[in-house]
């Protein structure tokens, strides 16, 4: 049973809210108190999988679990899809466009970030279907 | 380095978060890419940008940061405002370009943390 469970319908047509679902996270985790580094890497995770999931997804839903020693997140989109997500993962790549790479966005660090920032990442992607991404952060004991 | 010598040295308006001018500062990150910042910043600091949008906000949310200096006298909207003061960040606004901003800040004794 889980500390804690938070689900989000991410709204894929207003770039200005993405980010909610992110700092929500942020402060449940730090009203429970757990230590800034673990928070700092959710919240980065989080943060770059919603607005990916805003840029190229039309939005979806995030799903976050809370346990003492780990917190699980799982994002669902029902956007168009990775085509290669080995590609995707490097850094610089970015299929974003230009009205997003103007708001400070695009320059091919998300999924790298998201790597960096969590202890387990899996992409599960089906073309013209959407894409499932798990996130764990292990709390250190 | 606190906020207020932040503001001195840039001569800045400050557009909110008055009663936060004494927090320390212990880095800077000047950039127009948010994607970056999540990326390279590590310890507690200010954030230079030219670029004005909620998204500016809410990065520097998720990476603790304190402070936000628009640079090149670019000033937010009312909404961008209201996200700031919701999280108890400081917004500056100077007139200065963002070289020189940096160049000025750095010159005083702020550095760019550690790579």
């Amino acid at each position: 049973m889980s500390l804690i469970t938070l689900h989000y319908d991410v709204p894929g047509d207003d770039f200005t809210r993405a980010g909610e679902a992110s700092g929500n996270v942020k402060t449940h985790l730090k009203k429970l108190g757990f230590n800034p580094t673990v928070v700092r890497n959710v919240v980065i995770a989080l943060y770059e999988a919603e607005i990916n999931m805003v840029i190229h997804a039309g939005g979806g839903e995030i799903d976050v679990e809370i346990d003492p020693d780990q917190i699980r997140m799982v994002l669902t989109d029902h956007g168009p899809g990775i085509p290669d997500v080995e590609l995707a993962m490097q850094e610089g790549y970015s299929t974003a466009p230009d009205n997003v790479r103007a708001l400070g966005f695009g320059a091919g660090m998300g999924l790298p970030n998201i790597k960096k920032y969590t202890d387990d990442m899996q992409i599960e992607t089906e073309i013209g279907v959407g894409t499932t991404m798990r996130l764990r952060v292990d709390v250190p004991a | 380095m606190t906020v207020r010598e932040i503001q001195e040295i840039l001569s800045a308006q400050v557009i909110c978060g008055e009663e936060f001018l004494d927090r320390e500062v212990f880095s800077a990150c000047g950039s127009d890419m948010m994607s970056d910042v999540l990326a390279y910043v590590k310890e507690q600091a200010v954030l230079l940008s030219g670029l004005v949008n909620p998204q500016v906000v809410r990065t520097a949310e998720m990476m603790d940061m304190q402070c936000i200096v628009f640079v090149r006298g670019k000033y937010p909207d009312d909404s961008i405002i209201g996200l700031a003061r919701d999280r108890d960040i400081v917004l500056l606004s100077t007139q200065y370009p963002m070289f020189a901003s940096c160049g000025m800040l750095y010159e005083k004794g702020l550095r760019g943390g550690a790579i």
